[in-house]
């Protein structure tokens, strides 16, 4: 092993590593839902960045990047939409039962 | 060095777009900030050179998602929070920043050679008829893949459904702007929905040899739907209906009998017969677009809260 | 010839990229929301419009020319639909107050 050469690929796998960390401190910290969603979604992207930078180092046979990660990175996209979009239903139906629940106790 | 310079920037964009999302105080600027994030990340995507992925990116982080959470932000009121005790920040940013940093390590020391399957993508792409190394991936190679990937995004087309409150079962989300009747919104949908519509198929198309596929193209589709729907030019359909149910699981089911046709005529499932491999895998994707592009815009409509029979 | 059209190009990108500049000091600089709309809109028109210009004789077929122009009309569609809705918005919350 020896260190890498700094090119876009280290720079953007750098970059990765620390969308990791902030996407983990938010959803650490945050106490509310869609707070804790959107931090989700910066970690994910960060892990989606980190396979493009192995599909990059794996360039060859005339392709600029290793097909094989990138295809799972496309899959993983819609899939976490997909998780995402479930989970906002999810947040706004609670947010729904909260409020009703509240006007209850008013009345 | 220019390059270096231009990645440099594109990154510290990133960041610190990613950092203001988690640092704001305002719900609505964190979605906003979001947003920003995912359409920045599109241009790292493009200068990884993986422009397959930045088109999803693009269209599926940046777009399709922005509505979605957009939605979020008019259904949800804001909460307010205190901020945690600043012991507690430290600790927690401490521990992230390592993580960060063992990330880090691995990415400034990687493995030589780099781990590659792109000569062994090469040397069979021909036999797909492909000449996109990503759709030769996605419908050859991890064809099961993507199979459960179509139906994860049914599953989770489920669970959205699942959640509709008692009274509207079987009814349709409501979706138009209410203030959208009059005005430039109407006449955006009417101008733009036929372009958008030629501009996802053609994305699809030509995802069998250039950048795009099915899952960019659908997102086109699906957020041509989305505008019309918003723009009160059409309904969104009652979650009852045979034929949307049909359209749904067009995609799946096509996929499936082709995949367990492979059995008995190329020996495994979701093996192409090798002549028949192109017209196969292009008769998956135009199911799986449609089935896809319904569903996303289902996705991003919601649950449905119009009682059936009640017309708002 | 090929270094009028370096010169051409590289003089229409660099006044798109003075628009996007001036546009998004003035959305940070601006007092209201229908003024830095103004200045955003124009980064998309004329800022935009220029770039597009630059890399016209810089494209390799006709096809491609041609997308770049369509991906110009269809942000500039967008942009004022865009426009037209915050305005609207912006003005109601106005009255509102």
């Amino acid at each position: 092993m020896s260190l890498a050469t700094l090119d876009a690929a280290t720079l953007y796998g750098l970059m990765g590593a620390v969308l990791v960390g902030i996407g983990l401190y938010g959803i650490v910290l945050h106490d509310v839902f869609i707070r804790r969603l959107l931090a989700f979604n910066l970690l994910g992207g960060g892990v989606f960045i980190l396979f493009g930078v192995i599909a990059r180092r794996g360039a060859g046979a005339g392709f600029p990047g290793d097909p094989v990660p990138q295809a799972l990175v496309i899959t993983g996209v819609v899939v976490a939409f997909c998780a995402t979009a479930l989970a906002i239903t999810l947040i706004e139906r609670l947010a729904a039962k909260d409020e009703a629940s509240d006007g209850d106790d008013h009345s | 060095m220019l390059g270096l310079a231009l990645d440099l920037l594109i990154a510290a964009l990133v960041i610190g777009v990613a950092l203001w999302t988690v640092r704001t105080r305002d719900d609505f600027a964190a979605i906003v900030g979001f947003v920003a994030y995912g359409l920045l990340l599109t241009l790292a995507w493009a200068r990884l050179a993986a422009y397959d992925v930045a088109l999803t990116e693009a269209a599926i982080g940046g777009g399709v998602t922005g509505v979605i959470l957009l939605r979020a932000s008019i259904r949800l009121k804001p909460v307010a929070t205190a901020r945690k005790p600043i012991g507690a920040r430290i600790l927690v940013g401490l521990l992230c920043a390592a993580i960060s940093a063992a990330l880090a390590a691995v990415v400034l020391l990687p493995m030589t050679p780099a781990p590659s399957l792109a000569i062994e993508v090469r040397t069979h792409l021909a036999s797909t008829g492909l000449g996109n190394p990503i759709a030769g991936v996605l419908m050859a190679y991890r064809a099961l893949d993507t199979f459960l990937e179509t139906v994860v995004v049914l599953l989770a087309l489920f669970g959205v459904w699942s959640l509709t409150p008692d009274a509207a079962w079987g009814g349709r989300p409501a979706m138009a702007v209410p203030a959208a009747a009059f005005g430039p919104l109407p006449l955006f949908g009417r101008l733009l929905i036929p372009v958008g519509i030629v501009i996802g198929v053609y994305i699809v198309w030509v995802g069998a040899d250039a950048p795009g596929g099915k899952f960019q193209g659908a997102t086109i589709l699906a957020a041509m739907w989305i505008l019309a729907m918003m723009a009160g030019l059409t309904q969104a359909p009652s979650i009852g209906r045979w034929r949307l149910r049909l359209l749904l699981a067009a995609g799946p089911i096509v996929f499936l009998a082709i995949g367990l046709a492979g059995i008995p005529l190329a020996g495994a499932f979701l093996a192409y017969p090798e002549a028949l491999a192109k017209p196969l895998i292009l008769l998956i994707e135009v199911a799986l677009t449609l089935s896809i592009a319904a569903t996303l815009g289902l996705l991003v409509a919601g649950p449905p809260d119009v009682t059936p029979g009640v017309e708002p | 010839m090929t270094a009028l059209v370096a010169l051409f190009s590289t003089a229409a990108i660099g006044a798109g990229i003075i628009f996007f500049l001036a546009g998004t000091v003035g959305l940070i600089r601006f007092p209201d929301g229908l003024t830095r709309l103004h200045a955003l809109t124009k980064a998309d028109n004329l800022g935009l419009g220029l770039i597009v210009i630059g890399l016209l004789p810089l494209s390799s077929s006709v096809g491609m020319a041609l997308k770049l122009v369509v991906i110009w009309a269809l942000v500039q569609f967008a942009g004022a639909t865009v426009a037209q809705l915050i305005a609207r918005v912006a003005r109601s919350t106005e009255r509102g107050e």
